[in-house]
């Protein structure tokens, strides 16, 4: 028993040191999209608060906080407020499989990639119930293209991750990226290349970011699912959009881009040698994609939206499946090389 | 006590109190709510039995797609909340007899199980192999052929699911990504070059 409390006690601190540095993170990634958008629109981005506006966001916070919540008429008021927590909680849990470097994870489970796509599929009921309980027209469009949206490239996402598996021959994600061993050459991009492009847009999907933000088109349906939300109950959906949107760039490297090896030949001393900075360095890459795609796409129409996941990218998937097992078969692609 | 056996009491209870929630509760939109706690305690119980795959294909599958669409319905319908209450005392003897005969059925299944000598061992565990390794290896090899006829049985179901609410109507338009796609700027807009004209409006 006593053994037990420590165990417990200890993977609570770990929870902390994983989830505090991420609410950070969120804080600033939402300062750099606003001020590498605003680049992209030629403005200055938010310069007033503090040394070059570093820090706005948390001023958008504090300000977040002490604002009062409305609560509409004749909405549910119990779902109106699980609705935030049922979208952060899953958003948080996700990063427990995670991992950061050669061992440093949370929780190093047999069946990681399984537990992604369970705990990414929860995310979609805080968006449903939120259009749902705020009793409100725009707000139950917005959770109805979403949920729509969120299971239809769930699929391309987890028939692109069945890619992935079949070379690497386990869903441990460490399993995964060790199986990347060997330079630029080896990592998954090159052999699964369409697959890797195919996961990457569904992980934009999935986390209703433009181009395919229907669910929260402002310009038809205001603000969709979250219209309603004031304070702190926006504040938390908006915390958990972007986790989402940073475990799906921390997920792109690990998958396809050997997540914390180096893209140098290891005789290269320092610059060769693995390190969790180099999955940092992706990720960004990949969460600064993210903003670009803001900056650059016009929103999707909805039938576009589910024409593509449906009529492109899933059957692009599936014959990449038995593209990926020909490969692992006749030792094209052998993992660890 | 263990905290896995804390665990277990903990899940099973939830699982329990959300499985009564789903019969009684009066909103619709909460009753499947509630069931999908009851799934989600039950993957949670699988779990802890090392269970791996089938508890997370549980949370993939039922909470993650199925209740979806689920609950998508249910919202869509504008259900009547003392509707749904009407036929309670109506159906109940109905009711009690099937949940009887449940019972009855899962105490025969525990009685027979118990006659058995002693529980087949884990063979997960005694192939020393992940329990999703295992699992993989055993449908992908032994149960090859069972497994492709039920993988055939399901993509049948679909096809005759899709084909029954399919209709053909006449005069619908469609439209056609590909050609969509191949349309040029030049082919829909004509640009002509033309002299300015002087204003030379008459002046009363």
């Amino acid at each position: 028993m006593h053994d037990d409390l420590i165990l417990v006690a200890w993977t609570l601190v770990k929870v902390l040191a994983i989830t505090l540095p991420l609410v950070i993170a969120v804080a600033m990634f939402v300062y750099w999209e606003r001020k590498v958008i605003g680049w992209m629109h030629v403005r200055l981005g938010p310069n007033e608060i503090g040394p070059l506006g570093l820090l706005q966001a948390f001023a958008d916070v504090v300000k977040l906080l002490i604002k009062e919540i409305v609560v509409p008429a004749n909405a549910n008021r119990f779902l109106f407020f699980m609705a935030p927590l049922m979208a952060l909680i899953p958003a948080l849990a996700v990063w427990a499989v995670v991992p950061f470097s050669q061992g440093l994870v949370l929780s190093n489970v047999n069946a990681g990639v399984l537990y992604l796509l369970a705990m990414s599929s929860m995310g979609v009921y805080g968006i449903i119930l939120a259009g749902w309980a705020s009793n409100s027209r725009y707000a139950l469009l917005g959770a109805m293209r979403s949920a729509a949206q969120v299971v239809s490239y769930e699929l391309a996402m987890g028939m692109a991750l069945v890619c992935v598996l079949v070379l690497a021959g386990s869903l441990n994600l460490t399993v995964i990226v060790d199986a990347q061993q060997g330079g630029l050459l080896h990592w998954f991009w090159l052999p699964l290349l369409p697959v890797m492009v195919i996961y990457f847009v569904s992980g934009v999907a999935e986390t209703n970011r433009a181009p395919f933000d229907v669910a929260e088109g402002e310009s038809e349906i205001v603000a969709g699912f979250h219209v309603e939300y004031s304070g702190s109950a926006f504040a938390i959906f908006f915390l958990a959009e972007y986790a989402n949107m940073i475990l799906v760039s921390f997920l792109a490297p690990i998958l396809f881009f050997g997540g914390w090896m180096s893209p140098f030949p290891a005789s290269w001393g320092l610059l060769g040698a693995p390190g969790f900075f180099w999955l940092f360095a992706k990720a960004f890459v990949f969460a600064f994609l993210f903003l670009w795609f803001r900056a650059t796409f016009p929103r999707y129409r909805y039938d576009q939206i589910m024409r593509l996941g449906w009529k492109v990218f899933i059957p692009i998937t599936i014959v990449w499946v038995l593209v990926a097992g020909c490969l692992k078969y006749f030792h094209i692609v052998t993992p660890g090389a | 006590m263990s905290i896995e056996l804390l665990a277990f009491y903990l899940f099973a209870s939830v699982a329990v109190v959300a499985a009564l929630g789903v019969i009684s509760l009066r909103n619709p939109v909460h009753a499947v709510l509630s069931l999908v706690l009851t799934f989600f305690s039950i993957a949670c119980v699988w779990l802890l039995l090392d269970a791996e795959f089938l508890a997370l294909a549980l949370v993939v599958v039922y909470v993650g797609a199925v209740m979806v669409l689920f609950l998508f319905v249910v919202m869509m319908l504008d259900i009547k909340v003392a509707a749904t209450r009407e036929g309670f005392i109506r159906f109940l003897p109905v009711g009690i007899a099937v949940a009887l005969v449940m019972l009855l059925e899962m105490l025969a299944l525990i009685g027979v199980r118990a006659m058995r000598v002693a529980p087949p061992a884990d063979p997960a565990i005694a192939n020393g192999m992940a329990n999703i390794q295992w699992l993989g290896q055993a449908l992908y090899t032994r149960f090859l052929l069972p497994f492709e006829v039920a993988a055939l049985i399901l993509t049948v179901g679909l096809v005759a699911a899709v084909a029954l609410t399919l209709r053909r109507r006449e005069g619908v338009r469609h439209q056609d990504a590909a050609r969509q796609s191949q349309a040029r700027a030049r082919d829909r807009v004509r640009l002509v070059s033309m002299p300015a004209e002087r204003n030379e409006e008459p002046r009363s």
